[in-house]
């Protein structure tokens, strides 16, 4: 217990580069990714080919290896990151491409009939999306968006692959500092916490969304 | 009074409308029948600006219109589709006053107190709260043809209105669209359902498909 006592304030300051990936990521590829699934239904090919491509790229490969080109890559062409933000950066691309993906799909799902409903009523096309179409698609891909959630908070620990300090990295100073695996033991529990927030917390929304159908 | 002047829409090669010409008289019912792939709800479609129609003219009051682009003028035409097309998102009093706030530009209390009022006249007025999906059929389309009555339009146009109704509330809305007659509210009512048109129309229109 005492030990626990020790290693706690290198778990919570790792927790809290875990946390600050996790929220900025979320804050900024939600909108984006709102942004890049409307931008898969337009009818202008060279834009639907562009995001194409850019969803292929990220959905291909592995994040970790993305973070590596955006860390110690993108600086050959002149694009140089602090650690923090290549970390950002390459999450908030990785993140936007499957939201944006998860979005199209909900998109589809919205009858045309919700779209001339609108126009005979003559809202304009921001006003169909703001109060129609996006609360029908939020309330349809939030499942799905739950699931990405849950696995960002998890995800963020392949920072460590560029030198940042995250939860995880804090354990395994201390485990092999201490050569004991009691910190990991600590590290799954603050996960597990991390990731039960996150549940609830979807949980309310899908709760909220759940008084019309 | 509304004018269509040689109305033709084709889909692909195929002519669906050929010249189509009809006058509806401020006020009246105009009901259009015919069997199924008539053209009867794309001529309403066309009618309602859903369409682009390929040659023919509208007339508006003595004026020319096209319903496709002309979006910004009062001359709205306000629609009841088949299937209602509520929003399942908002209440049936959101539904209601969304456009007239934000088309409109009525206030929220106006607006509100508009659609109760049209609520009330249609017996809605306990549902004003409810959600589209807590709402029997008849009462989905009696929303329906209040959110499209609280945008003022010179003309009201019904697809299939009876097609998922009992009788009983055929009954209904065939009261209500003759007392909206009375009102003064020019409407045009597509049907294959022709008893309820010939219990309605002021006049009647007949299409056939073409070959």
């Amino acid at each position: 217990m005492h030990y626990f006592s020790e290693i706690l304030p290198s778990l919570i300051s790792g927790t809290g580069m875990t946390l600050s990936i996790f929220f900025w990521t979320i804050i900024v590829s939600v909108p984006l990714g709102i942004l890049v699934g409307l931008g898969m239904k337009t009818k202008f090919k060279p834009l639907t080919w562009l995001i194409d491509i850019y969803v292929w790229l990220m959905r291909g490969t592995p994040l970790l290896l993305q973070l590596i080109f955006v860390f110690y890559g993108l600086p050959i062409i002149g694009i140089v990151f602090q650690r923090y933000d290549a970390a950002l950066f390459a999450f908030i691309l990785n993140y936007t491409a499957y939201f944006a993906e998860i979005f199209r799909g909900g998109l589809q799902a919205i009858p045309v009939g919700q779209y001339e409903s609108a126009r005979v009523l003559r809202l304009t096309r921001w006003q169909t999306l703001r109060k129609i179409v996006i609360p029908q698609v939020v309330k349809i891909v939030l499942p799905s968006i739950g699931n990405e959630v849950i696995n960002l908070v998890k995800d963020s620990s392949l920072v460590y692959v560029i030198g940042l300090g995250d939860l995880l990295r804090a354990g395994n100073v201390a485990m092999a500092r201490d050569v004991t695996i009691a910190p990991m033991l600590l590290v799954g529990i603050i996960y597990l916490l991390l990731t039960a927030v996150c549940t609830l917390v979807l949980h309310q929304l899908e709760k909220h969304y759940s008084a019309w159908r | 009074m509304l004018e269509l002047k040689g109305i033709t829409k084709k889909f692909g090669g195929k002519t669906i409308l050929d010249g189509v010409n009809l006058t509806v008289e401020d006020g009246k019912i105009l009901t259009i029948v015919g069997p199924s792939g008539a053209g009867k709800t794309t001529l309403l479609r066309c009618i309602s600006g859903l369409e682009e129609v390929d040659s023919g003219e509208f007339v508006l009051d003595g004026q020319t219109f096209d319903p496709a682009t002309n979006r910004d003028n009062d001359s709205v035409i306000g629609v009841v589709f088949q299937d209602y097309q509520l929003f399942p998102n908002l209440t049936v009093l959101q539904n209601v006053t969304l456009a007239p706030t934000m088309v409109l530009k009525q206030s929220a209390i106006d607006a509100k107190k508009e659609a109760k009022r049209l609520l009330d006249q249609l017996n809605l007025g306990d549902k004003a709260d409810l959600y589209p999906y807590e709402l029997s059929g008849g009462q989905k389309q009696r929303v329906a043809i209040v959110r499209a009555l609280a945008m003022h339009p010179k003309l009201l146009c019904y697809d299939e209105p009876t097609s998922a109704l009992d009788p009983d509330l055929r009954r209904e809305v065939q009261q209500i669209i003759v007392k909206l007659r009375d009102e003064g509210i020019t409407q045009i009512v597509v049907t294959h359902d022709i008893p309820f048109a010939e219990a309605i129309a002021d006049q009647m229109m007949r299409v056939e498909p073409k070959d």
